[in-house]
């Protein structure tokens, strides 16, 4: 979720003196090795992995990077873990947790981890940028992002942001403002005061800023977990007003399980780590859409930010941009895919820049891997479609605990 | 003596109160929501939420970390100190033996010196957050005779980074500050150069290598929180800092319980110097007036 726009810059200021430091200290390396024989062609590759019906001896060893701490965002890896299904597809899953600098798909790329989770316009600038990886599954079906304020501002849809002061996070998390702005005809560097904004609440508490950007799953229950000063009491849906830019047609496509591309093509046994992987990972997402308490005490057991009823408010939220899967849990819907496409590279921010110059190829998604793992994934008879699924209504409690 | 580390422990208590005491008065006088100096806003908030009251912040601490239940925040954070503060001390020491050798290298040899002392000065422009990311990803890449490199140990270099540069520049300072009568006296007996270092440049070198450890220390302990912090490694004092600021929308006090954690941990790094300071003088001989 955080990502900074000046970190490509620094680190390969970094990477520069590192090299220039190595060249600097080698004079008494000896002489360059010869030059490696031509590599003749590697040893006729194994026969690919048998699927995972059958035993399985060593389990093969996958990461998986996640964007930020353990927190119900991620349930449905942890709830794979824990409910054995990634053991039960031969697999042995490490996730990897964020950090501020950490940028999953840069991560990815680099070949630190086999698989990271990142929302789609932020990897596809990466991938424009050169870094060769592959949506293979497209886990959160709808946009959770909302633009929170106080019911006294008036702001009910984008149309009333003119003339406001607008929170925003930066770092790429903005489009979704812009494009709405853009939809309803207002510029956004005359119209609407855009303010940068903090990954807390604080600012619109503070009164600071009118509207503020918010996840349903994160933010927005920040807000109903702060006391009233006016009331003793916490805040309540009634306080505010929610602008959801699902609604508006401007939403973006979010957590995705991206892989390696040159990998996906060429090795044979990680194509088939990554349909069991994706197959297992979809087994834990239906457990927590049927289990949500379960779901909750589950990353509660990894230790996360923030206390139990944030958890299990952020589990539910989870599900709803999950479930339904019109399409099938995973799959990449073209017509959201190409909104979001369009909208990356047709909303300049307020530096006139897009987050894409130009669409990206038809490799940029594929769908073949969450096909295959629907057949390892359903045959056990598990819904993978979610079509009965109805939320529950969640109580958060002061601080979220 | 010990008169002297009884006044020193009232005037820090006495120093702390009185930091207190400022920051409550700031809160009655202060503008609840700030206020702006030609257009600057720079004149910080005095409300509740942004400046919350200092016996909150201390209330806070006995309070379990997720307020469902467990041991105090103050038990917590001290486990999360304990865990920074080694990986800092490893840092220091890693930071503090390299810094010495190269200003070793560099006391010896003037080329050395002009070779190296351009990139120890360059090497401290690189941003730690921009290192980061490369050097955690590090572990499982690296393996030095079957250790295999683990993420803790990532930290510790980029704590040793930013350490080793003032122990350097500060012990080179000092090798070189050797009286050149005694220099010449040395030259005389015809020593090597390795006596002369340890006889004569090394304790010469003293008060200047205590002074760069001190800084050093912080420094040291500023890196491990900052790569902790940018890289999400979990069981320190930067995680509990960058998650406790999450959490600050609906708990305020949180964030201070690591704030005071790695005050804590500061101090005791820096202490821990000071010792090597007392022992090292406990046997240095008085200059013959």
């Amino acid at each position: 979720m955080r990502i900074s726009k000046h970190r490509g810059v620094l680190a390969g200021l970094a990477a520069v003196s590192l090299l220039v430091a190595a060249c600097g200290s080698d004079d008494a390396e000896p002489a360059a090795e010869p030059a490696a024989e031509p590599a003749a062609e590697p040893a006729a590759e194994p026969a690919a992995e048998p699927a995972a019906e059958e035993t399985c001896t060593t389990p093969d060893e996958v990461s998986l990077q996640l964007q930020w701490f353990a927190q119900a965002q991620f349930a449905g890896y942890y709830a794979a873990v824990d409910q054995g299904y990634y053991a039960d597809h031969c697999l042995d899953v490490t996730i990897v947790e964020g950090g501020l600098d950490i940028v999953p798909q840069t991560q990815l790329a680099n070949g630190d981890v086999d698989f990271a989770l990142a929302w789609v316009p932020k990897a596809l600038a990466s991938r424009e940028a050169g870094a060769d990886i592959v949506n293979i599954a497209q886990i959160f079906q709808r946009s959770g992002t909302l633009q929170v304020s106080f019911k006294d501002k008036g702001i009910t849809s984008p149309a009333d942001f003119a003339g406001k002061k607008i929170g925003n996070w930066g770092f790429g998390n903005e489009y979704e403002i812009f494009a709405a702005l853009g939809a309803e005809g207002l510029d956004p560097a005359a119209d609407v005061e855009l303010v940068g904004q903090n990954f807390d609440m604080a600012a619109l508490l503070e009164g600071e800023i009118d509207a503020a950007e918010a996840m349903t799953y994160n933010e927005y229950a920040m807000v109903l977990e702060a006391v009233n000063p006016d009331t003793g009491e916490l805040y309540t849906p009634d306080d505010f007003n929610v602008v959801n830019y699902e609604d508006y047609g401007v939403g973006m496509l979010q957590d995705a399980i991206w892989a390696d591309g040159a990998r996906l093509a060429s090795d044979a046994a990680y194509k088939d780590i990554a349909v069991r992987f994706v197959a297992a990972s979809m087994l834990g997402w239906a457990h927590c859409r049927d289990d949500v308490q379960g779901c909750a005490d589950i990353v509660l057991g990894v230790g996360p930010t923030l206390g139990a009823s944030h958890q299990l408010w952020q589990m539910n939220e989870v599900n709803k941009l999950i479930w339904p899967s019109t399409n099938g849990v995973g799959y990449t819907d073209e017509a959201a895919w190409n909104q979001t496409v369009e909208i990356s590279q047709q909303t300049p921010n307020l530096e006139g820049t897009t987050v894409l110059t130009a669409a990206p190829d038809a490799d940029a998604y594929t769908n073949e891997i969450v096909e295959a793992a629907w057949a390892l994934a359903g045959a056990g008879g598990v819904d993978l479609f979610g079509e009965g699924y109805s939320p529950m209504s969640v109580t958060l409690n002061e601080g979220g605990n | 003596m010990l008169r002297r580390a009884a006044r020193k422990t009232i005037l820090f208590v006495v120093a702390v109160f009185a930091v207190g005491c400022v920051w409550e008065l700031y809160k009655v006088i202060g503008p609840v929501d700030g206020g702006s100096v030609f257009g600057w806003k720079i004149i910080p908030k005095a409300s509740d939420r942004a400046m919350p009251h200092t016996w909150d912040m201390i209330a806070r601490l006995l309070e379990p970390e997720n307020r469902s239940g467990g041991s105090p925040i103050a038990v917590t954070v001290a486990g999360y100190s304990w865990y920074t503060l080694r990986l800092a001390a490893v840092g220091l020491l890693v930071g503090g033996i390299v810094g010495i050798g190269l200003a070793v290298l560099m006391a010896r040899w003037r080329i050395a010196s002009r070779a190296i002392l351009p990139w120890v000065i360059m090497s401290q422009t690189v941003p730690l957050i921009a290192l980061a990311p490369q050097v955690v990803s590090w572990s499982g890449k690296i393996e030095l005779f079957g250790w295999e490199w683990p993420r803790w140990a990532s930290v510790c270099a980029l704590a040793a980074f930013l350490s080793f540069f003032p122990v350097a520049v500060g012990t080179l300072k000092g090798l070189t500050s050797v009286p050149a009568a005694s220099l010449e006296l040395m030259e005389t007996y015809a020593v090597p150069w390795r006596v002369t270092l340890m006889k004569l440049r090394f304790p010469a070198a003293v008060p200047f290598i205590i002074p760069s450890l001190k800084l050093a220390a912080t420094l040291s302990v500023v890196g491990v929180i900052v790569a902790e912090i940018s890289t999400g490694i979990r069981g320190g004092i930067g995680r509990a800092v960058l998650s406790y600021q999450q959490a600050s929308t609906g708990d305020a006090e949180k964030i201070y319980s690591a704030v005071f954690g790695a005050a804590a941990l500061g101090l005791a790094l820096f202490g821990s110097v000071v010792l090597l300071e007392v022992i090292v003088n406990r046997n240095r001989p008085r200059e013959a007036t």
